[in-house]
């Protein structure tokens, strides 16, 4: 399962590998890293139909996470194919009117930092399974 | 009955110059004891008369006599008055007919025959005598007009000199009033502006609590990202660290799965020492900025302080308003090298300037939301060639009118709603960029398009 990750922090791509070394070692999961959500549009369009998941910080310089959203929901407008991706929004602002936007342009999921990534693991790991 | 009343013909003239004698001499005044005696003077003339009368005697000397006696207490009088020029000039004057009455007396007494003989030359004395006499009372005359009216006149000058004296007096006293006057209201306005200067350091620190105020959200995000990061990796060490202990129980060990983790583990110390500085490094600059400023210059590296202050304001206004998101262009130049600067000072400044700049493209797109508006808020800076250097804030707002543009920097003027702002954000700031460090603070705004500030300080 093809995950890509969207934060301007880049530390959190060590993060990511190490919290999921076991399942990125079994082909598990596949993660992919951007860094604004710019370079996540673009890695999109680059690689159409391999991201089954989209895990995106809200707040971010530039396309803010949600602007991010908004853009993939457009995207994928029509049903399949391809099949659109799954989108779950992180923030540090846990409030519930970025909440509510964030349900309403079509998130799949709400995260706050930090993640509780036992959480997270059982998230994408029963996922995983529903996909296969 | 043989009266000699030649005497009291001789009374009346008597009388006549004991008046003029009187008002001459203003003898009331300066002799009264001698003046009251003075009305006596008929006195020696009825005594006179008198005794002839007892005595049965008859003499045509009898009023010869009493002129005589007269004419000595005139003497008598103007003696004791010497000391006053007219009266030595009348003194001078009844001299010689006194001392001619009194020889014409004596002769007449003691021997008629010599009178008749040489009566030419008692005429010709008498005559003589009586011209004396009036041409130096017509001179004492003058003599006391002449004096009578260098005492008016002193007497003037001395009203004149009293008159100005009270004027003096006068004004003196209106100084005075004056001066207390002038010293009251300076001390009121000294009391007034040691208030003022009270207040206005009160309000410089309200202005930098309220921005601390803003600041403080900015800040909890942005220690709570480092934060997080610690915790995530000390977390992930810790089970690395699991594993690697699993891994060893194993018979057939994987080195090169040991050498990964011990790798990974190495570098989340790492990554933990830089997340735990990175808080550090935001609380100290928070602390820095709530200390009222040392005023020391210390060498600054502007991109960084510049870039502390984009994130802070910018999480700043997220904090207020969720909702609110912007893009931030960073421009900095690599060779812009550290200045002489109050750091706190300076973050001040540039926390003024972002807060103003996400405030004003937050407005822009809460007008018009619709319309693809990108908010962007860009910094840049860079040395010149004059060997300064600059820092420009930019943002893509609505703009500020040209009108306004010089009030702007004015202390309390604000565009904000009350108890949004205080109005000293940019008034401070242009004090601390001028007066704190010699540079220049300017403004370049075109309505609708956006605005830019651009500080430039001596490198």
């Amino acid at each position: 399962m093809k995950i890509l990750v969207v934060d301007d922090e880049k530390d959190v791509r060590a993060l990511f590998e190490q919290r999921f070394r076991r399942e990125i070692r079994s082909g598990q999961f596949a993660f992919t890293f951007a860094y604004s959500g710019e370079e996540a549009l673009d890695f999109l369009h680059a690689h159409p139909s391999e991201v089954v998941l989209i895990l995106s910080d809200i707040n971010m310089p530039g396309m803010s996470g949600l602007e991010l959203l908004k853009r993939i929901r457009q995207e994928y407008a029509a049903p399949p194919p391809p099949l659109p991706p799954q989108v779950m929004m992180i923030t540090a602002y846990g409030d519930e009117e970025s909440h509510q936007q964030a349900l309403q342009l079509g998130a799949n999921d709400f995260l706050t930092k930090p993640v509780d990534f036992t959480a997270l693991k059982a998230k994408l790991t029963s996922m995983a399974s529903h996909e296969n | 009955m043989n009266f000699n009343t030649s005497v009291l013909i001789s009374i009346v003239p008597a009388l006549l110059i004991v008046r003029g004698l009187r008002r001459f001499l203003d003898l009331p005044v300066r002799m009264p004891r001698f003046n009251a005696l003075l009305n006596h003077i008929w006195v020696p003339g009825v005594v006179l008369m008198g005794l002839a009368y007892l005595f049965e005697w008859k003499s045509d000397q009898l009023d010869e006599f009493y002129i005589f006696i007269v004419l000595s207490i005139v003497v008598l009088v103007l003696i004791r008055l010497s000391f006053y020029r007219p009266a030595r000039t009348l003194l001078l004057a009844v001299a010689p007919y006194t001392l001619y009455a009194a020889i014409e007396l004596l002769i007449a007494v003691t021997g008629r025959d010599l009178l008749k003989e040489y009566d030419d030359v008692f005429e010709t004395s008498q005559g003589f005598a009586f011209i004396w006499l009036f041409t130096f009372l017509f001179i004492a005359r003058s003599q006391k007009k002449s004096l009578e009216a260098e005492r008016l006149q002193r007497e003037e000058e001395e009203k004149a000199k009293r008159l100005i004296e009270a004027q003096n007096a006068e004004l003196e006293r209106l100084v005075a009033e004056r001066t207390s006057t002038l010293t009251q209201q300076t001390e009121e306005l000294r009391e007034a502006l040691t208030e003022l200067r009270t207040t206005q350091a009160q309000l410089i620190q309200a202005e930098k609590m309220a921005s601390l105020g803003e600041l403080t959200a900015g800040i909890a995000h942005e220690i709570q990202n480092p934060l997080n990061f610690v915790t995530n990796f000390s977390d992930v060490s810790a089970e690395l660290i699991t594993e690697l202990d699993e891994e060893r129980q194993k018979s057939e060990r994987d080195p090169e799965l040991e050498a990964e983790l011990l790798e990974d583990l190495r570098q989340n110390l790492t990554k933990i020492t830089f997340h735990g500085q990175r808080a550090a490094s935001i609380v100290r600059g928070m602390l820095e900025h709530s200390r009222a400023s040392s005023g020391e210059r210390q060498p600054t590296d502007l991109n960084v302080l510049a870039d502390e202050y984009l994130r802070l304001a910018y999480h700043g206004l997220r904090a207020k308003n969720k909702a609110f998101n912007a893009t931030m262009n960073t421009d900095f130049d690599p060779n812009l090298g550290q200045i002489e600067a109050v750091s706190q000072d300076l973050g001040r400044v540039l926390l003024n300037l972002f807060t103003n700049a996400f405030y004003a493209v937050h407005k822009k797109q809460e007008a018009h939301p619709q319309d693809g508006y990108v908010p962007t808020v860009s910094v840049r800076t860079h040395r010149t060639a004059e060997n300064t250097v600059e820092v420009h804030v930019r943002d893509n707002g609505a703009g500020i009118p040209e009108g306004m543009q010089q009030k702007i920097f004015q202390p309390f003027f604000t565009t904000k709603p009350t108890g949004e702002g205080t109005g000293l954000g940019l008034s401070l700031s242009y004090d601390i960029v001028t007066k704190g460090h010699g540079g220049t603070l300017t403004v370049e705004s075109e309505e609708g398009t956006g605005t830019e500030f651009i500080i430039t300080l001596p490198a």
